[in-house]
């Protein structure tokens, strides 16, 4: 405790010529650093925009955000099990497997013993959010009761889930989720297609998926324990934290956002196809962690990983509009979520930094 | 007598901190040159400057009588002084001879490694350790721990070593493994090599030791002929006298009996046997044993972190045999963890998220948290503990070891204990630090807390404990009250080879 005293006399008898200047400098690089995701949007608005007459208008503005719509629901789920240390590689296929077993109840509806049962749209959403939740559930399990390494465990099922969806139709496409009003269940496009208020339906979702997200990891208790058990998890345990339930509890919110994630591209696409959302894992990790989520565990939040959304959904369809290939793309975004991770590792250097000047 | 390595007036301060005030040391050639001293005393930073791992502030080394500067560990091998770290640095996946040869590869041509020969040196020096029938093509993983630690020694060996210095080398040896390392030594001795050889154990040094060296607070107290001293000596010159100044003793009355544990038995690689105590409102108990003496699994079993194999745990008088975190948790424990950066601080939160964080559901309202609930908690905690830290918003690893240490406790005393365990409460904590911990747990016992802690420090567990109770390969070797208790006794009963005899 007299250290303190110590120290703060030695600065003050010997003050480094510009000292508080440059300590401001810092402060003013870790601003910029901690909001780095919001200044690259608006790098990437002003420069779209100016390159593209069509980029900010109304109409592609709000395709745009109807696209991230769905990397943006995948990344939250995702961000949940990043927090705590762990990663979750099945996503896509948890969506893949969603939209086909939501597509077959609408297409053919469910095989019982006596004829063929319907369901409507609402319940078969339902149905295709919980078989999510269910997959992730097996991920939690396996992970934690087997002490398989998320890594690993989830790899597993992103191969086991995209096998379950082809299954399903033997590899076929549902082509027609329009419904019958005779068997009850239309409406289903209704949060892929349709609009509220001038705004897509998904975007709608996506906006309360986000907001349940902020409110779950910043004001509950079962947020605080999150971050804690990806911080120390040996701590967490000792503080009396039942480490597993909090991760299989994980595991389950990110299969549930992910089936719900494909239910609103199948919504969209008015089929279902068992390549749903193939590859869309490395979307959904990629902008966690451009939204400042460390892959270590313990630190990141969701406003961050939804920014990290927009900015590639914004990056990929602006390259689309102004006419750069795909494979240029490829390199573009995967470069910028390495810079990402490289100016994240700088804020934590400066944070650091300041906190040792201050303490 | 000559000496071959000696250190000439030798001081060594980090930042403010002296490490080492003015010590002048020798060792003598061809002999085991024990050096002892409590935790803090100087003794590792000593070795690594003998080592070269260090530079010493001020004063200088000779080696046979003529100064030398030991720039760098690799130095300081070259001119034949080879250390062995308390903590193994093999490879568990490397065979024996790559093991030996890492980082100096023999080399066939300029590119490829010559492993028929590495092979053969190898042998030669497990020989030379009495290790005839060992291949040394066997990985190191597969080794118990005694030969690992042969190994490690053969791996200085080769370097024609003249000095070797052993940090604390028995400390996870079993008695049969610990008599095949002093032959070794003996062994040494007689190839005209110099051992310093750093230990605990008072029984074990005095069997190899020629000379003893003993260092407190940075300096040397004394350096003497093993044969002109005994082992009551010995723990005066490390202790000093009076080392209640710095702690507050407990001195409130004592009431019901809070914890009561009947013959727990843990099994693992550290294993508790049949440990029965008693902790009472009031009461201040200290274990103190020698590390892998079964201590912190012991606590760690309490507060349910391991599973018992057999026994009973009561606290308040009704058992808890859930045995979960949760359960103690709720019957009334706290435990205060040895290692706080593993087991105690989440490093990416914040000092406030810290301490509630084991409390963080009584904070809600409507199943959110309330920030000035948390906040009005967090700050009485700080207030309380007089932890010093730039704001409750700061991230935890900007405070000072000891208020680091505050914060882990501020935790558990939110769980509203009526026990609290505390492991090695004031180790890597600074001497200011130390004494407020000592007070806060004289305090806690005069609320009425029971107050069950382990050391490592004679006197510390002696200034503070109204009992002290010895622990010894996983029993309960021996127990004291504050008037009986004296160093020889606690040295002499961790250490007791009676209780090994008893081992089936």
């Amino acid at each position: 405790m007299t250290d303190t005293h110590v120290r703060e006399a030695s600065t003050a008898a010997a003050p480094e010529p510009g000292a508080p200047r440059g300590r401001a400098l810092a402060r003013a690089a870790l601003l910029l650093l901690r909001g780095r995701t919001l200044v690259v949007l608006v790098i990437l608005i002003l420069f779209f925009g100016a390159v593209s007459s069509e980029y900010l208008t109304q109409s592609n503005l709000i395709l745009m955000t109807k696209h991230v719509a769905i990397n943006a629901i995948l990344a939250i789920g995702v961000t949940f099990v990043i927090l705590t240390g762990g990663i979750d590689l099945s996503v896509g296929s948890i969506a893949g497997l969603a939209s086909m077993v939501a597509g077959g109840l609408l297409f053919k509806g469910l095989g019982v013993p006596g004829g063929t049962v319907f369901f409507s749209a609402a319940v078969v959403i339902v149905i295709g959010i919980a078989v999510g939740a269910l997959v992730g559930a097996v991920n939690g399990i396996v992970i934690t009761r087997f002490k398989v390494a998320p890594f690993i465990a989830t790899l597993g099922m992103l191969y086991v889930a995209r096998g379950l969806a082809q299954l399903h139709s033997n590899g076929g496409t549902y082509p027609d989720l329009a419904g019958t009003p005779a068997r009850g269940n239309t409406g289903f496009h209704f949060i892929g297609v349709d609009s509220v208020l001038g705004i897509p339906v998904a975007v709608w979702i996506m906006i309360l998926v986000a907001i349940a997200a902020i409110v779950v990891t910043t004001r509950t208790p079962f947020g605080r324990r999150i971050f804690a058990v990806g911080g120390n998890e040996r701590a967490a345990i000792l503080a009396g934290i039942r480490v597993n339930r909090i991760k299989i509890a994980v595991y389950v919110i990110s299969g549930a956002c992910a089936a719900l994630a494909g239910l609103l591209l199948t919504s969209e696409l008015g089929a279902a196809y068992p390549d749903t959302a193939t590859t869309y894992e490395l979307n959904a990790i990629a902008a966690a962690v451009l939204g400042g989520t460390a892959l270590s565990g313990g630190r990141g939040t969701i406003i961050g990983t939804v920014m990290g959304a927009f900015v590639i959904g914004f990056l990929s369809d602006g390259l689309v509009l102004v006419g750069v290939s795909t494979f240029w793309q490829s390199v573009v975004k995967g470069a910028v979520i390495v810079f990402a991770v490289i100016t994240e590792q700088a804020q934590q250097r400066l944070q650091s930094g300041l906190a040792r000047r201050t303490a | 007598m000559t000496a071959i390595v000696e250190a000439k007036s030798v001081s060594k301060s980090y930042g403010g901190v002296h490490a080492l005030r003015d010590v002048t040391f020798t060792a003598h050639r061809g002999q085991v040159n024990v050096v002892v001293g409590e935790n803090g005393a100087g003794k590792s930073t000593l070795m690594k400057i003998l080592s070269g791992a260090e530079q010493p502030t001020s004063g200088e080394i000779l080696l046979d009588g003529e100064p030398v500067v030991l720039a760098s560990p690799r130095d300081a091998q070259a001119r034949g002084i080879g250390i062995i770290h308390q903590e193994l640095s093999l490879f568990p996946n490397l065979s024996i001879a790559e093991n030996m040869f890492a980082g100096r590869e023999l080399r066939r041509g300029r590119r490829f490694v010559d492993a028929a020969r590495q092979k053969h040196k190898a042998g030669e020096v497990l020989a030379r350790l009495g290790q005839h029938g060992l291949d040394p093509r066997k990985d190191v993983g597969e080794l118990p721990i005694g030969q690992q630690q042969l190994v490690e020694i053969g791996r200085a060996l080769l370097e024609d070593v003249r000095v070797l210095i052993m940090d604390e080398p028995t400390s996870a040896l079993s008695n049969h493994e610990v008599d095949v390392l002093f032959e070794v030594m003996a062994d040494l001795r007689r190839q005209d090599v110099t051992v310093i050889y750093i230990s605990h154990k008072l029984d074990e040094f005095r069997r190899i030791g020629d000379w003893v060296t003993v260092l407190r607070d940075g300096r040397l107290v004394a350096h003497e002929s093993m044969s002109r001293t005994d082992t009551a000596w010995i723990v005066r010159q490390m202790v000093g006298r009076d080392p209640d100044s710095l702690y507050v003793r407990n001195g409130s009355p004592v009431g019901e009996t809070l914890l009561a544990v009947r013959g727990l038995t843990v099994p693992g690689t550290v294993p508790v046997h049949d440990v029965s105590l008693t902790v009472r409102a009031g009461e201040v108990v200290g274990i103190y044993g020698l590390m892998g003496a079964g201590r912190t699994e012991l606590v760690e079993c309490l507060m349910g972190m391991r599973r018992a194999a057999a026994g009973q745990v009561l606290v308040r008088g009704r058992a808890e045999d859930k045995g979960t975190v949760q359960s103690r948790m709720a019957a009334g424990l706290a435990l205060v963890p040895e290692d706080r950066q593993r087991d105690g601080l989440v490093q990416t939160m914040s000092v406030r998220d810290n301490i509630l964080l084991a409390t963080v559901a009584r904070f809600t309202r409507a199943g959110l948290l309330s920030g000035g609930a948390e906040q009005r908690a967090a700050e009485a905690k700080v207030r309380e503990l007089a932890i010093r830290s730039p704001g409750l918003a700061a991230g935890v690893t900007a405070l000072s070891g000891g208020n680091q240490q505050k914060v882990v406790l501020a935790r558990a005393l939110l769980t509203e204990p009526v026990v609290l365990l505390l492991d090695e409460p004031t180790r890597g904590i600074d001497v200011g630090a130390k004494a407020q911990i000592a007070a806060l747990m004289a305090e806690l016992a005069a609320r009425g807390f029971g107050v069950l802690f382990i050391s490592s420090e004679l006197a510390e567990v002696i200034a503070m404990a109204d009992r002290v109770l010895v622990m010894a390969r996983g029993r309960i070797t021996a127990e004291f009250t504050a008037d009986t208790v004296t160093e020889e006794a606690l040295v002499s009963a961790s250490a007791s080879e009676s209780v090994l005899e008893a081992l089936p």
